[in-house]
């Protein structure tokens, strides 16, 4: 048995990172405040004391820079880490992002690859200015060429991040930060992966399917309960882990076997993945199908300033009434 | 004072308008300076053709070059074999330089993936469309060299003078100032950025002084005299080698000229400039300057040059041939290279596509 320790999931972004550098010469860390300062949500907390200010990197305040940057780092044998201080801020760099990030590999025909990984904190609940609670993924997961990963427990944060880093494909490592350090779990110390693309279930249950990620696996594993409990209804949640590529065998076999379905996110609704997955429900699984798909999502606004944020993101009770929405269909 | 340490109002000249010496010769050999004449022949030839097959429908939008020859053919000269080249889309000349071969230029702009096949050995990174965006990778890649200790390796971003209003532009061009990165950032200042004009673009009084913001020299040169360009983008990449103690490894060069033609064949440049203009800059052609210089110097002669003609002729017909000889790509191709594994997702769309086309037959989808 390996050591393990108890880590919340930054302390697993910054152990992942740590055990990957020491073992890949390849990987530098690239960001605004991420040298001396550890990153503002320390994320990157000692790293430039272990590996030296040519590997743990303090850039200029300029995202699309940054991101720029780490691609030509990449077309150049380098493995960059990118990280944006906020997935909110990501904007100046979407071109950099869609336009070369996610296609350079269709645009040299294989002769490059760009194992980068472009890492940032997401989502909301953690009473931030305006910009900082965005939850973007569908923008990334509708790219093609780019991976899309959202862990939602330390282990996975560790192994995700590490194989993101070893993938010769380019990800973008959103990090849940309402999260991040809301609970602590067992993390292997040593090298190991979490396959991206691969869901995990939760919980198991017969009468209906909750898909989720990131930070709302935990508000959704609490739904499950309560309705166990109150009125036995056995809800499986299924954490996605990878918004892209879906695991949408995970998805489709969950649901044949429940015939109900909810998703769970925080993004706006609309053109969210929660459309993503029910479009998918209905090609593979639709004579399983006992009721509509229910969606327990944000709403088609800007997260609002944080007086009124805790009405944006599901909680358990809208989860709960959406699963019930779902059984007594 | 080295050519490059001086005001970037005072444009380096070595070839006036006529072809006589103004400036301090680079010490080029024979062979080179023919090769160089070629080189830029050849591109002119390749461009007028590019345009007429455009023209034809026998190929789709293209960017001209001609006028940018000397700037183009100058810079890429003074690479070193395991230099790197960062072009935008208009480098066909350049590239030519680098060893891709014509055939590519022409598949790409005739809309085959193919031709974005580059030989291993052409250290040239992929045509970048989006203005600007390929000054930060110049600044990554060049910054991986210093991580990777490869100190002898150097390279050159070209871009054009409407990019110099991009954030990009000053993103990358301030990363390669603060790592101290040894690229060469390489301005073809043809004087128009599709319809609007340099002093459009910017009120500072030169695009090489912007080189000074960012911490490093920026100097202007004349981009239609070859053998100045030569001798500035040399200098440059041997002190983005081994720079001074006090001085920055990434400098600027604005490279002044004129594009002769449209912006792309998708462009009518008589809507927004006049003709007048367009003869006083064709009176600044880089290829009769450089002819007459070499005429001058007994490096050329008639028979040269009409042997050169006929072999650029020859290669640029050759070059066509070979792209218009290519196989329509099979509709898989479509589904390659966009991830090294291709995603169950995306298996079963090709999967599925590629049932249809066999019911319906190729035929059935594409539109002539």
């Amino acid at each position: 048995m390996s050591e393990t320790q108890n880590l919340t999931i930054v302390q697993a972004v910054r152990d992942g990172l740590a055990t990957e550098m020491a073992l890949d010469d390849d990987v530098v860390a690239l960001g605004q405040d991420i040298g001396a300062n550890g990153g503002v949500f320390r994320a990157t907390q000692g790293l430039q004391d272990e590996f030296g200010d040519q590997r743990v990197v303090d850039t200029p305040l300029a995202e699309s820079g940054i991101i720029g940057s780490a691609v030509g780092l990449a077309t150049g044998g380098m493995k960059p880490v990118p990280e944006i201080q906020f997935s909110g801020f990501m904007y100046p760099g979407f071109d950099q992002i869609v336009s070369h990030m996610a296609r350079y590999r269709t645009r040299s025909r294989s002769r490059f690859s760009l194992p980068m990984v472009l890492r940032a904190p997401y989502g909301g609940g953690i009473r931030a200015p305006e910009h900082h609670s965005d939850s973007k993924e569908a923008f990334y997961a509708h790219e093609a060429g780019l991976k899309v990963v959202i862990p939602s427990t330390p282990h996975d944060t560790k192994g995700l991040l590490i194989s993101a880093i070893r993938d010769p494909d380019p990800v973008v490592f959103l990090e849940p930060k309402l999260i991040y350090r809301a609970f602590r779990g067992e993390v292997p110390e040593e090298d190991y992966e979490v396959p991206i693309g691969e869901a995990a279930t939760r919980r198991e249950g017969e009468d209906v399917s909750v898909f989720t990620y990131g930070a709302m696996t935990r508000p959704t594993l609490e739904a499950a309960e309560n309705l166990a409990e109150e009125a036995g209804i056995d809800a499986e949640v299924i954490d996605l882990r990878t918004v892209s590529p879906l695991d949408r065998e995970a998805i489709v076999e969950s649901f044949k076997k429940t015939g109900r379905a909810v998703v769970v996110h925080e993004a706006p609704k609309s053109g969210g993945l929660g459309g993503e997955i029910t479009s998918l429900i209905q090609e593979e699984a639709l004579i399983y199908q006992e009721a509509p798909v229910k969606r327990v999502t944000g709403f088609d606004v800007p997260v609002p300033l944080y007086a009124m944020e805790d009405y944006y993101l599901p909680n358990a009770a809208r989860v709960e009434d959406g699963i019930r929405e779902a059984v007594e269909f | 004072m080295s050519t490059i340490e001086r005001d970037p109002e005072n444009r380096v000249q070595v070839l006036d308008e006529d072809g006589n010496v103004v400036g301090d010769v680079p010490d080029l050999d024979e062979e080179t300076l023919r090769s160089i004449y070629r080189d830029m022949k050849l591109s002119r030839h390749f461009d007028e053709r590019a345009v007429s097959l455009q023209r034809q429908g026998r190929m789709g939008t293209y960017p001209p070059l001609s006028g940018q020859e000397g700037a183009q053919i100058g810079s890429a000269y003074a690479l070193a074999d395991d230099d790197w080249m960062v072009p935008s889309y208009r480098e066909h000349g350049a590239a030519v330089v680098r060893g891709l071969p014509l055939k590519q230029t022409l598949l790409y702009w005739m809309g085959y993936e193919a031709g974005n096949d580059v030989p291993e050995d052409a250290n040239i990174l992929p045509v970048a469309v989006p203005i600007a965006s390929q000054i930060p990778h110049a600044a990554g890649l060049a910054w991986s060299w210093k991580l990777q200790g490869h100190d002898d390796r150097a390279g050159i971003c070209y871009f054009g003078d409407g990019a110099t209003s991009e954030g990009d532009f000053h993103e990358g061009m301030n990363f390669a100032g603060v790592y101290d990165v040894p690229m060469v950032f390489f301005c073809n200042n043809n004087q128009w950025a599709i319809s609007v004009p340099r002093e459009r673009q910017t009120a500072a009084e030169t695009l090489a002084q912007k080189a000074e913001a960012y911490g490093f020299e920026g100097v202007q040169v004349d981009g239609m005299d070859p053998l100045a360009v030569y001798k500035v983008t040399q200098e440059a990449l041997e002190k983005a080698r081994d720079p001074d103690t006090d001085e920055l490894r990434p400098t600027m060069i604005e490279a002044v000229q004129y594009r002769f033609g449209a912006h792309t064949t998708a462009d009518d440049p008589t809507v927004y400039r006049d003709d007048e203009e367009v003869e006083e800059w064709k009176a600044k052609d880089p290829i009769p300057r450089l002819e007459a210089y070499l005429r001058n110097e007994g490096i050329l002669d008639d028979e040269e040059v009409s042997d050169i003609e006929a072999s650029v002729e020859q290669q640029v017909d050759e070059a066509i041939d070979a792209a218009e000889s290519e196989p329509r790509p099979e509709p898989e191709e479509m589904f390659e290279h966009v991830y090294a594994e291709l995603p169950p997702e995306l298996q079963a769309q090709r999967d599925a596509f590629l049932d249809s086309v066999d019911r319906h037959g190729k035929d059935a989808f594409l539109e002539e």
